[in-house]
């Protein structure tokens, strides 16, 4: 599990978009599992920011989740028995299973963003991206989510996420990229997530407190 | 009463509602992506296109038209874009200046033009001439049974019928990847779905639909039903598939009782005559959409649920 760390605008959604190919890149080339992201999307679950999309579109949660299983079906495909079967599963796997037929705009924030979860679980992706999971939820939904993506782990999956709470990261991830337009530092949280790495990628900007707080989790170690 | 209204009427209603479905269906995803504005501006910079290319080959026939119709489409999406970036104004309005801007260059480019050998003028840009594309040789509904017969049907029937079918069946078959994009641009892209390349032909679909209604039913319907008939489906249901089947079956009332109410609602007021039945047709949609708004079961919107979740 990877976190992607960084001040706003420091390019965190950018690195991802880029790399899917929802906005171009200037230079380079992408390689995921040691092939062109081409070739390797079936591979690959995105979780975009829940705040990104119309939440009073038309459509059921249920409906949503389905998405997630386009790549099995393809564009005239019939969803079968069995892939209802298994988007009702995923639905399951973030606790919102009684939530299946209500309308996307009825959800809390929280239960949005497992829903798009649950789409990227319907995927049955080996990488997982996502943008900001925990931004916008409560305390009781960032549990959730970090359960569900710990048991990815667990299973052998890669996650890959856009974090910005500094005080989680140790928490959560054993991997971190920290960014600031251009590319700070990167590696395991114990050696790389440091109060200097930090202030190279955060300069100013870093408040006093988020400083203290993290010196005493320093500490702490 | 059969005969007379097989020569009538039957051709004008279908005729209107062929055109009311043509654009109602992409009006649905239009809306959805925010972008009903750009119906609006197609049925309007489309008609300078067409008066340029009548002016070119002197015939109104549907190629030359469609053909000035995309030419006039491209320059507005330029000037579009060089408004936006010159005047650095908001897209919306840049769209707004440059389409109403367009649409006026076309009715003064029309007044201009000798068109009074063919039936090209400013009213038929506005309200088109659906009373008059009837089917004097009918004899009664058996005609519809006999291919001599279908053969003597106006050429705009036939016409927007191909083009009605041709939108419903991209509808159909670009269902899954329409819905997925429209809901989610950046899932779709990363899913390997060409989101780009579908919004564009989405717009294009609903530019050859505004033109084929346009040349049987004038603008204002075209206006109409690109955006009252989904709007008010949107509030019948919340799920896209059954806002698809409203806004037809809204779009086909529409055109039926516009129609109707046209021919004989000023008699029944007392009046003389009739008054434009794209007019009217245009009409009730709107009050459909009124009555939608007043009435329809998914009117209230979530923004309630919302506050309470955040």
């Amino acid at each position: 599990m990877s976190a992607i760390v960084g001040p706003n605008g420091a390019g965190k959604s950018t690195l991802l978009k880029a790399a899917l190919g929802i906005i171009p890149r200037l230079s380079g080339e992408v390689h995921v599992f040691g092939e062109t992201i081409r070739n390797a999307r079936a591979r690959i679950a995105y979780v975009p920011q829940s705040a990104s999309v119309d939440w009073d579109f038309p459509t059921t949660v249920l409906d949503v989740v389905q998405m997630g299983l386009y790549r099995k079906v393809g564009l005239l495909g019939r969803l079968s028995g069995q892939a209802r079967v298994q988007a009702h599963e995923c639905l399951e796997r973030v606790g919102l299973e009684d939530f299946a037929n209500r309308q996307i705009g009825q959800l809390s924030g929280g239960q949005q963003q497992r829903v798009f979860l649950a789409r990227a679980l319907a995927q049955d992706a080996d990488l997982f991206l996502l943008d900001e999971p925990f931004a916008g939820v409560d305390a009781a939904t960032e549990r959730a989510i970090i359960g569900v993506l710990k048991l990815l782990k667990d299973d052998g999956k890669t996650v890959v996420a856009v974090h910005h709470n500094l005080a989680t990261v140790r928490d959560y991830f054993d991997h971190v990229f920290l960014i600031n337009v251009r590319r700070i530092a990167e590696g395991p949280v114990e050696t790389t997530f440091t109060t200097d790495n930090l202030h190279a990628a955060y300069g100013g900007r870093l408040a006093a407190t988020h400083l203290t707080e993290l010196a005493v989790i320093d500490g702490a170690r | 009463m059969g005969t007379e209204f097989v020569q009538l009427s039957l051709t004008p209603i279908l005729i209107g509602i062929l055109a009311a479905v043509a654009c109602a269906l992409p009006g649905n995803f239009l809306i959805l992506r925010r972008q009903a504005l750009i119906g609006d501006a197609i049925s309007h910079v489309v008609l300078p296109g067409i008066v340029v290319a009548f002016l070119l080959t002197g015939v109104i026939s549907a190629i030359p038209m469609l053909l000035g119709a995309a030419g006039a489409a491209l320059v507005a999406v330029g000037l579009i874009e060089v408004v936006k970036r010159l005047g650095g104004i908001e897209p919306g309005a840049a769209m707004g200046a440059v389409f109403t801007s367009m649409f006026a260059a076309g009715v003064l480019l029309l007044e201009q033009t000798d068109t009074s050998s063919v039936h090209l003028d400013v009213e038929h840009a506005l309200m088109g001439n659906l009373e008059s594309l009837v089917w004097l040789q009918a004899e009664g509904w058996h005609s519809l049974l006999d291919p001599g017969m279908l053969a003597t049907l106006p050429d705009e029937l036939t016409r927007i019928a191909t083009v009605c079918a041709f939108v419903v069946v991209l509808t159909v078959v670009f269902w899954r990847w329409l819905k997925i994009s429209t809901f989610d641009e950046g899932f779709a892209q990363a899913l390997g779905i060409p989101a780009a390349a579908l919004g564009l032909g989405l717009v294009v679909t609903a530019a050859i639909a505004a033109v084929a209604a346009f040349d049987a039913v004038g603008s204002i319907i075209v206006i109409a039903m690109f955006i009252c008939p989904p709007a008010a489906a949107r509030l019948m249901t919340n799920r896209l598939e059954r806002q698809v089947g409203w806004s037809v079956t809204f779009a086909t009332l529409s055109a039926v009782l516009g129609y109707i109410l046209a021919g004989y609602g000023p008699l029944w007021f007392g009046a003389q005559g009739a008054v434009s039945a794209a007019g009217m047709i245009a009409a009730v949609s709107g009050i459909i959409l009124g009555l939608a708004c007043l009435y329809g079961p998914h009117r209230a919107r979530v923004g309630v649920a919302r506050k309470e979740g955040a």
